[in-house]
């Protein structure tokens, strides 16, 4: 299963799955199925927040798969910047995986929110973790239009992985400054329930699958994402002349 | 490179920001009064005169911020408009000296600004200084400022020279400089005694503005090699 540079076979140029993808993807989908089966029929309602406790089980999942997709990011920038060979293959992997981070971050603040509605009573809490949240998803989005700035592809990857790396620095102190700023200020707590939720046996192994199935998809997208960008930097690379005598090739090939 | 050579270059591009800044007045002329503006504009929008007392600590950063990204903007137009910065390249001059040199330049406009738009705040907002605020102010506001310095001017060296930079900038930086704000507004509104607060309650921020001035100002020292030299 490893990231391979597409070459011009023809197996290539027709998609980015290989028997290795497929088998993952079967297996989140798989997984998926199963997480809605504990998630909405097997695992029960909450005490006190009824059945809102379910939207639990996409964001928790949502939020780990996003942190994990930045931290790829930050981890493939790093190989990028300070490896010997300044791999453009650690910069696509880089972007790939956070334009997944990004749509994930999305998905669990839209959820969070839900939540937060139903359950507090409000949309949003200036908590340290929501902000923090919040920021970190903007930055990334900002990590994502840097990745669309003009130049060579050198130079894309070069100014994204140092922004890549810049955003781990801030995260820290977003954090601390936002907990800072809301351990201050004491104001009236509009929790109506209690923050922590008592999970059960069923509850928490729901969760367990979510995890799991929201990990395999996020390694089954950032493949197929990965070798979507490194065909379009190829497609770039060869120009035109070459994706269309790939396709005559195909074509003679096939009469 | 040797390290007296660095402080020079340094020295050198921090004399000539200045000294571009001096003579095209766009500081005094044009970011001051816009500054300016802001401050009377946050004044219609949030009518009353105990509400802009109580928020003109958070108003008067959040004008420093806006106004910043146009400085910032310049600070790095006016070197890619005639390739300066590539000239400053070929000449051998070591990236992290210009960086040095850039990121005071920009302190040294911002402290301007600061001072201009406290001034309005006295004025406008009818806040006042206490004596027991006046080094907590101060501190916090230098170091504040120098944190903000060292992002923007790593994003805008980031963004130079690249088309639609102008937009980009403020969606980079902003994020990153949220902790500014929140610190600098506290800090002040502790100075300033605003809302019952004692000035004790600012120091800890202090120590959060330190600490992002000094990772920044490290990172962005370390960074702007990279960044530039491609």
């Amino acid at each position: 299963m490893t990231i391979d540079t597409p070459t011009s076979t023809t197996a290539s140029t027709r998609g980015t799955s290989t028997p290795a993808t497929r088998v993952l993807g079967i297996l989140t989908i798989a997984m998926t199925l199963w997480l809605g089966v504990f998630g909405l029929l097997l695992s029960p309602a909450d005490r006190d927040q009824g059945d809102a406790v379910r939207i639990m089980y996409v964001h928790v999942p949502s939020v780990w798969l996003a942190y994990l997709a930045f931290i790829v990011t930050a981890l493939a920038s790093g190989v990028h910047l300070f490896g010997k060979r300044h791999s453009l293959q650690a910069d696509r992997v880089a972007g790939a995986s956070a334009e997944i981070g990004v749509v994930f971050m999305a998905v669990t603040l839209v959820t969070g929110m839900l939540w937060g509605r139903i359950t507090w009573g409000v949309y949003w809490q200036w908590d340290a973790r929501l902000t923090t949240t919040a920021l970190l998803f903007i930055s990334y989005v900002g990590y994502l239009a840097v990745r669309g700035l003009e130049g060579s592809r050198e130079q894309r990857a070069r100014r994204s992985a140092i922004v890549g790396l810049l955003a781990v620095l801030e995260v820290p102190l977003v954090h601390w400054s936002v907990k800072l700023w809301r351990s201050l200020h004491q104001e009236a707590t509009v929790l109506g329930t209690d923050l922590d939720v008592s999970l059960d046996g069923l509850m928490l192994f729901s969760l367990f699958v979510g995890v799991v199935a929201f990990t395999l998809l996020f390694v089954w997208l950032l493949l197929h994402r990965s070798r979507m960008l490194t065909m379009i930097d190829l497609s770039a690379e060869s120009g035109l002349d070459r994706a269309l005598a790939q396709r005559r090739a195909e074509g003679g090939a096939s009469i | 490179m040797s390290s007296p050579n660095r402080l020079r270059v340094a020295q050198i591009v921090f004399a000539k920001d200045l000294r571009i800044e001096r003579r095209s007045k766009v500081l005094t002329s044009q970011i001051m009064p816009f500054a300016v503006v802001t401050l009377v504009l946050f004044a219609f929008a949030l009518d009353g005169d105990v509400i802009l007392q109580r928020t003109a600590p958070g108003l008067v950063w959040l004008a420093m911020l806006f106004s910043s990204m146009i400085i910032v903007q310049r600070s790095f137009a006016v070197e890619t408009a005639d390739g300066a910065l590539d000239a400053l390249r070929v000449a051998g001059a070591d990236m992290s000296a210009v960086f040095l040199g850039k990121w005071l330049a920009l302190v040294v406009q911002l402290l301007l600004l600061e001072l201009v738009l406290l001034v309005g705040a006295v004025v406008m907002y009818g806040i006042e200084l206490r004596g027991s605020g006046i080094v907590l102010l101060v501190t916090s506001s230098i170091s504040a400022t120098c944190g903000l310095s060292a992002v923007s001017t790593i994003y805008a060296g980031l963004a130079s020279g690249v088309r639609g930079r102008e937009s980009l900038l403020p969606l980079l930086v902003l994020p990153v400089a949220s902790p500014v704000l929140i610190g600098a507004t506290r800090a002040a509104e502790a100075s300033f005694g605003t809302g019952g607060t004692v000035t004790s309650e600012g120091w800890p921020w202090l120590g959060v503005l330190s600490v992002f001035a000094v990772v920044f100002g490290f990172g962005g020292s370390l960074a702007f090699g990279p960044l530039i030299d491609d």
